[in-house]
């Protein structure tokens, strides 16, 4: 075991085989470990991106549904409120309608009995006229009694 | 083969690099033996290191290279997937120790870390496989004595080797230490700690022994451990030539060791890899 030639070639050998792999070795793994780190920070970075979205959109989401649900309500009670106003102009109409029909009842019936009145009236004095006439066994001549059977007719 | 030789020789045999270099007597050639390859001193070439090393260094770089090339940022394949793997685990490694911006540190950390693993993880072919083979391959093909045919498999076996890894640090350290701090600064730091300017000698004294001891720590540890695995599994090794009881031994203590051993050169690729950050980080910081 002795120190030779082969300590300097060793050393020689050694060198040149640093150079190569400094130039031809590390530096391209290098830059592909460097791209691949890029990209995967990339990614992340994206994905992040995409669940900030995602609860952004979330958030909107249901913002529109509160919206959405507060019109409906909205909408109910207006319809609602429509509604009660439909049947309560529908009662009054009903009513005035009833009344108007009442009245109208009211004043052919009053016309009837008017009607009837004077017709028992006339038939009344013409009843008392041919009673009279035959009490007296007499023509009463009705142009001149007309007064008197007037004023039987009235007390009737 | 241990049973041709005695288990000093055996041990002899394994511990022995394949090695081309100087002969004393001016001519150039490979050792025969262990003596030889002493005598050669300096100028000698461990071919089995070079070989091994270089052969898991090119592999290493050729397998991420590929990786490299057809690098996606879209789902990855297995290949690109592991690459990965081991890429992002070094780099939060230097993210976490080294505090400066260089280009530099982290494919060296990648280099040193994968490069020290694979080398360590040559120990845990059974000691015999390879060096079989390349026996038989010198006494076939190029008509050797097989027993002449030194073949390590492990380069981080070989003090050479580690030294030279931790020099390429040490170099490094010296260069960015007088690129961030200046000549003047680095050798203020060396002068002026921990005892003001009054202790200069001993400032420089101390500071320079704990410069020089980082690479030497550095190499020796990475050297120490696994010089001291292999060792074991060589001697595990010669319990096979002892007979069958010796030998069903023997097989259970090689995967004992074996699977401990994977903690081990896990450990010292990644103790390497990582002193070698600190390092360089100290290297960057200013006082």
């Amino acid at each position: 075991m002795n120190i030779g030639l082969t300590l300097v070639g060793q050393t020689i050998a050694f060198i040149v085989f640093v150079m190569f792999c400094m130039k031809y070795v590390w530096p391209p793994i290098m830059v592909a470990l460097d791209e691949r780190k890029k990209r995967i920070a990339d990614g992340l970075a994206e994905a992040e991106r995409g669940f900030k979205q995602q609860a952004l959109a979330e958030r909107d989401a249901e913002h529109k549904i509160a919206q959405a649900k507060q019109q409906a309500n909205d909408i109910l009670s207006q319809a609602q409120k429509r509604a009660n106003e439909i049947v309560e102009i529908a009662k009054t109409d009903a009513v005035e309608e009833g009344d108007r029909i009442k009245e109208a009842a009211h004043a052919e019936v009053e016309k009837e009995v008017h009607r009837a009145t004077e017709e028992l009236r006339t038939r009344v004095s013409v009843i008392a006229v041919a009673g009279a006439e035959r009490i007296l066994k007499k023509e009463i001549d009705a142009g001149t009694h007309r007064d008197i059977l007037e004023e039987l007719a009235t007390q009737i | 083969m241990a049973s041709t030789l005695t288990p000093s020789q055996y041990i002899q045999h394994h511990l022995t690099n394949w090695t081309y270099g100087r002969h004393p007597d001016g001519q150039w050639g490979f050792a025969h033996n262990a003596q030889e390859v002493a005598d050669m001193g300096f100028w000698s070439i461990h071919g089995d290191s070079w070989l091994w090393s270089f052969s898991l260094g090119a592999a290493f770089l050729f397998v991420f290279h590929r990786a490299a090339r057809t690098m996606t940022a879209d789902t990855p394949g297995s290949l690109q997937n592991f690459v990965e793997w081991v890429v992002d685990f070094i780099n939060d490694n230097v993210r976490g120790s080294f505090s400066a911006k260089n280009d530099v540190v982290a494919p060296l950390a990648l280099t040193v870390f994968v490069w020290v693993l694979l080398m360590n993880l040559m120990d845990l072919v059974p000691v015999d496989w390879i060096p079989w083979l390349a026996g038989q391959f010198g006494q076939t093909v190029l008509g050797m004595d097989p027993h002449h045919v030194y073949f390590k498999v492990v380069p981080t076996t070989d003090l050479n080797v580690t030294a030279g890894l931790a020099l390429a640090v040490f170099v490094l350290m010296l260069y960015y230490s007088v690129k961030i701090k200046g000549v003047g600064g680095f050798l203020a730091e060396l002068s002026f700690q921990p005892f003001g300017k009054w202790g200069l000698p001993a400032n420089l004294l101390l500071e320079g022994i704990s410069l020089i001891s980082k690479p030497v720590s550095l190499a020796l540890r990475l050297f120490g451990n696994l010089y001291a695995g292999e060792m074991i599994f060589i001697l595990i090794a010669l319990l096979y030539s002892g007979g069958i009881v010796w030998g069903t031994l023997g097989g259970f203590l090689q995967l004992g060791w074996a699977i401990f051993h994977i903690l081990i050169i896990l450990l010292q690729a990644f103790i390497f890899m990582v002193l070698t950050i600190v390092y360089l980080d100290m290297a960057h910081q200013k006082h």
